[in-house]
């Protein structure tokens, strides 16, 4: 008998927020473990769950999965959010970890240095305004369908507007030339599963404060 | 009607060393295009295949695949080494990002600055061998096979293989507290596709010297903050 998912992690974006909302656009509930402090962490290590030593861990189906793009391709798969075959895994693939990049950037972010913060903000606009959003754009455009491969939702999908969202964070007007992605956003949005996941009291978690920062720094010092 | 796949990569390893293994391993052959100079790399962006203005990028199946994971992942499954059913892939997809990250930071290795290279070697250690080798090791030994998943060969072995060997570049007895590994490492180096791999002349690159280091470092116009950005981002605790 398998009970929902576990996600172990702070509480806080970083490395889990693609999977809260991978989950829940597959309209899966999920348990959440926080880890507050240095000790919550080294317990998670000392009781062996941690296959590198390292979070983001999801308990599912009986295994204790690590690694963010193993528990990202096994919920896609298992759900139904990654394509028809192969050839449209391989470009759902593609998307996503073009998705990912950007989404390295944003994520470590909020925990730069200051000195490092201006060059690595104006970095992060320039590559999702010419490089990723453009790409994303142009797939849009090239089929003219409603999701970027296969015309159905997929993992690309969900993680794309993911990071729609948390770009716009740092960057209000990143949007303001790509009116097909702005649409898939809107449609996104609108799924029934990702809307109650956009209402206040779901799991997805607000961009990290300055406090919450320091909190989260001292767990992985 | 398929031809062999087509790489697009410089003359180095880098990130499209695996893809090759891969290939090799399946025993597919394919064709290199390997650009020498930043004009012929801005060439390549120029012809509009690379999906982000980045290499690898691989010919193949009618597609022009980028992003290493992507084009990995496609090769594993079309040459089934992808394992039988979701549980092993998301085992084999779980031991190769681990060896991604261990292999990164060795691939940017030569990139560091001379007063870090020391500190970051030894890190490179460290953590090869209290952190991922000690995984593989007793991945082998809980259940007693031959290959880490499903008691047949699979993507994750093939990296393995590559990431132990690339390790041994940088300390020759790295393994010598894993009996086990010692052991997968010659009998996975047997297999005949491999075995052909690994003699000279086969498509497998050598490591970084000072020449290809320069090369490198002109083609993609690597800045010097990216070296310390890139490794920071690798050695950074998460």
């Amino acid at each position: 008998m398998s009970g929902k998912p576990i996600l172990h992690y702070f509480d806080g974006r970083g490395r889990m927020e693609p999977i809260r909302w991978l989950l829940a656009a597959a309209g899966v509930e999920f348990e959440e473990k926080f880890m507050k402090t240095r000790e919550d962490l080294q317990k998670l290590r000392n009781d062996g769950d941690l296959m590198f030593q390292q979070v983001p861990l999801v308990e599912i189906d009986g295994m204790k999965l690590v690694q963010t793009k193993a528990i990202m391709n096994y919920i896609a798969m298992k759900y139904n959010l990654y394509g028809k075959d192969m050839k449209e895994r391989a470009l759902i693939d593609m998307y996503s970890e073009g998705v990912a990049d950007l989404n390295d950037m944003v994520i470590s972010y909020p925990y730069l240095p200051p000195a490092e913060k201006e060059a690595s903000l104006a970095n992060l606009k320039d590559k999702a305004r010419n490089r990723y959003f453009p790409a994303f754009e142009k797939v849009l455009k090239s089929h003219g369908q409603d999701y970027l491969v296969g015309n159905k939702l997929s993992k690309a999908d969900v993680s794309l507007v993911q990071v729609i969202y948390h770009t716009e964070e740092l960057d209000s007007s990143v949007m303001a030339n790509f009116p097909l992605l702005k649409a898939l956003r809107t449609r996104v949005s609108n799924l029934p599963t990702v809307k109650k996941f956009l209402q206040p009291g779901s799991k997805r978690k607000p961009s990290e404060d300055e406090k919450r920062i320091e909190e989260i720094k001292k767990i992985f010092s | 009607m398929a031809g062999k796949p087509v790489l697009h990569y410089f003359n180095g390893r880098g990130r499209m060393e695996s893809i090759r293994w891969l290939l090799a391993a399946a025993g597919v052959e394919f064709e290199e295009e390997l650009f020498e100079t930043h004009e012929e790399f801005e060439k390549l962006i120029q012809g509009g295949t690379l999906m982000y203005e980045q290499v690898p990028m691989v010919e193949i199946d009618g597609m022009n695949l980028v992003q290493t994971r992507a084009i990995l992942r496609y090769i594993a499954a079309k040459y089934d080494l992808y394992g039988r059913n979701l549980k092993e892939q998301a085992w084999i997809d779980m031991y190769v990002e681990g060896l991604r990250d261990l292999s990164d930071m060795i691939m940017y290795f030569p990139l560091s600055l001379p007063d870090e290279k020391e500190m970051n070697l030894e890190y490179i250690l460290q953590r090869a061998t209290t952190r991922f080798f000690p995984v593989y090791e007793k991945a082998l030994r809980d259940h007693g096979q031959d290959f880490l998943v499903g008691n047949r060969l699979s993507w994750a072995d093939i990296q393995l293989l590559e990431v132990i060997l690339m390790t041994e570049e940088c300390k020759a007895s790295v393994l010598s507290g894993f009996p086990l590994l010692q052991e997968f490492k010659v009998r996975i180096s047997h297999i005949p596709t491999i075995n052909r791999f690994l003699q000279v002349g086969s498509q497998r690159k050598p490591p970084l010297d000072e020449e290809s280091i320069q090369t490198a470092k002109d083609v993609f116009r690597f800045e010097h903050g990216l070296f310390l950005k890139n490794m920071s981002t690798i050695v950074a605790e998460y």
